[in-house]
């Protein structure tokens, strides 16, 4: 682990005691949002269909995630006949690691002062941070890929191949409309993104990329649902065709697992959305180089709540939108958005030029 | 065979351009969930929540089973057997018993009522069956219970039930 953008060299106390704190921190903030999650998804649902949605198990029904946890803990663990068993249980596992490993390069707040040192608020720093996103959502499709196939069960069959065919078409979208976010920020290291969002346009329209690079924005932002297998885009899941997709033959806490990574790849998505697009952790007006611990920690509330605005966004969508048909779907990814992301790079290669 | 009238070319829904550019039609429906939600902050939801708050009942409810009373405090029944005949659930049971020397109006009296609410259909058989009116349903809910001792309910407690007597809807204008 390296400290800011210095390189790591060897006998340098590379680790101190306030990165194991960032690193746990950013760890239970992913496992905590979760529950959370779940919870406002069902009590927004509910409001959104004219009813009221769980309010019983605690303050304003809080706690309903933890009685969901509690009682799938206690259901059986079946494992199908004919279904390959290592397989089987690494599935959720590898469904879980890549949608809570991709919060680790965001950064969540400005950088403290603590103890004479500087410390980011973000676990895997340096200027990979974009690269390892993305290969980290590529590899998200393996869990659901492995978990259908290895139910033997051709509902969960039909729903992995589909899972796979959408993300590896919309991650085409998804990088080309980060291209573009890249000529604008002119780096690839996400710290240097969110430092060139901050600023102001006469004075209150804050310089942040939804509004330099709207058209990638939306492209972004599709390709988040598609990949975060979301409705309208949740043809691996599909309960009117495919019964549950490729968790059909899972019960109990491996099911569970699919469930939270659905969660923490929506929050990984919008954390990344914020980063890129929201300008990140800055709001306007803020005053530049302040490093102070109440700043930052400011900061990172900032960031926390442009993050529940989009999660909030990403639940009405979910309650307002039909399922795309799969053909549809690929139309959307191929031939609207691919070329619309290229065309944007062109536009912004010529707009830099004049 | 009629020729179809010369018109306009015809734009069915979803295919105007404006519809197929998706963005603004999804705000649309964005815009009608947000509504929905915002009514249901304040209070416009159709959700009852049961055990505090209970729907008003229709009058004609056919709830639970009750005893009636006469005016000396006395049940009415007369163990004339004619409620549990009429049963088709069979949910009643009575033991017959000779009334006191004193009550002069009846020769016998139950002993024993007894009402199954888990066998009872709330047909209200029984209380058209009842000569003397000592039978009736009420609009009240069913019992609820956690054993099914609890829902065989005996004569005391069925002539300590209050609650306004179901009437019979008003029959099918024909």
């Amino acid at each position: 682990m390296g400290r800011g953008n210095r390189p790591v060299v060897k006998g340098d106390k590379a680790i101190r005691f306030w990165d194991i704190a960032v690193v746990i921190g950013v760890f239970a903030v992913v496992m905590q949002i979760v529950p959370l999650l779940v919870w406002a998804e069902r009590r927004i649902s509910a409001l959104i269909q004219d009813r009221v949605g769980p309010n019983r198990v605690g303050p304003f029904g809080l706690f309903q995630p933890l009685a969901d946890a509690i009682k799938l803990l206690f259901k059986e663990d079946v494992i199908p006949d004919g279904a390959d068993r290592f397989l089987f249980v690494l599935a959720p596992a590898l469904a879980f690691f890549p949608a809570a490993m991709t919060a680790t390069v965001i950064p969540f707040g400005a950088p403290m002062l603590i103890g004479g040192e500087m410390l980011q608020l973000q676990v895997c720093r340096g200027n990979v941070g974009m690269m390892l996103f993305m290969a980290l959502t590529g590899l998200s499709v393996y869990g659901i890929a492995f978990g259908g196939w290895a139910s033997n069960n051709k509902y969960a069959m039909l729903g992995s191949l589909r899972a796979s065919a959408q993300v590896l078409s919309y991650e085409i979208a998804m990088g080309i409309a980060l291209v573009s976010v890249f000529m604008t920020s002119q780096s690839v290291d996400l710290n240097t993104i969110v430092a060139d969002q901050t600023g102001t346009w006469m004075g209150f329209v804050p310089k942040w990329n939804v509004l330099k690079q709207p058209l990638a924005f939306v492209i972004f932002f599709i390709a988040a649902f598609a990949e975060t297998n979301r409705l309208p885009f949740d043809l691996a899941e599909c309960e009117a065709e495919l019964v549950g997709g490729y968790h059909t033959e899972y019960s109990s806490m491996k099911f569970s697992l699919f469930f939270l990574a659905e969660y923490a790849a929506m929050f990984s998505s919008c954390c990344m959305i914020t980063t890129l697009f929201l300008g990140g952790w800055s709001f306007p007006g803020m005053p530049a180089g302040e490093t102070g611990k109440l700043f930052s920690l400011l900061t990172v509330a900032v960031f926390f709540t442009k993050v529940a605005v989009l999660l909030f966004f990403f639940i009405v969508v979910r309650w307002t939108l039909p399922r795309f048909r799969f053909d549809q779907l690929m139309h959307l990814g191929w031939k609207t958005l691919i070329p619309l992301g290229l065309a944007n790079i062109a536009a912004t290669g010529v707009a830099a030029q004049l | 065979m009629s020729h179809a009238p010369a018109h306009e070319p015809v734009t069915a829904p979803g295919e105007s351009f404006w519809e197929k550019l998706y963005l603004p039609e999804i705000a649309r429906g964005l815009g009608h969930t947000l509504k929905h939600m915002v009514n249901s902050l304040f209070g416009k939801s159709f959700t009852i929540q049961y055990p505090e708050q209970k729907p008003g009942l229709k009058p004609g409810y056919r709830g639970i089973i009750r005893l009636t009373k006469d005016s000396q405090n006395r049940e009415k029944c007369v163990a004339c057997f004619l409620c549990a005949t009429a049963c088709p659930a069979e949910c009643i049971r009575i033991v017959a018993e000779p009334a006191p020397g004193e009550w002069k109006d009846r020769d016998k009296r139950p002993a024993t009522f007894e009402l199954n609410f888990l066998r009872c259909i709330n047909c209200g058989f029984c209380e058209e069956a009842c000569p003397c009116e000592a039978i009736e349903l009420v609009e009240e809910y069913f019992p609820v219970g956690t054993t099914r001792q609890e829902f065989i309910w005996d004569k005391a407690k069925l002539l300590s039930i209050d609650g306004k007597r179901s009437k019979p809807m008003e029959p099918a204008k024909r």
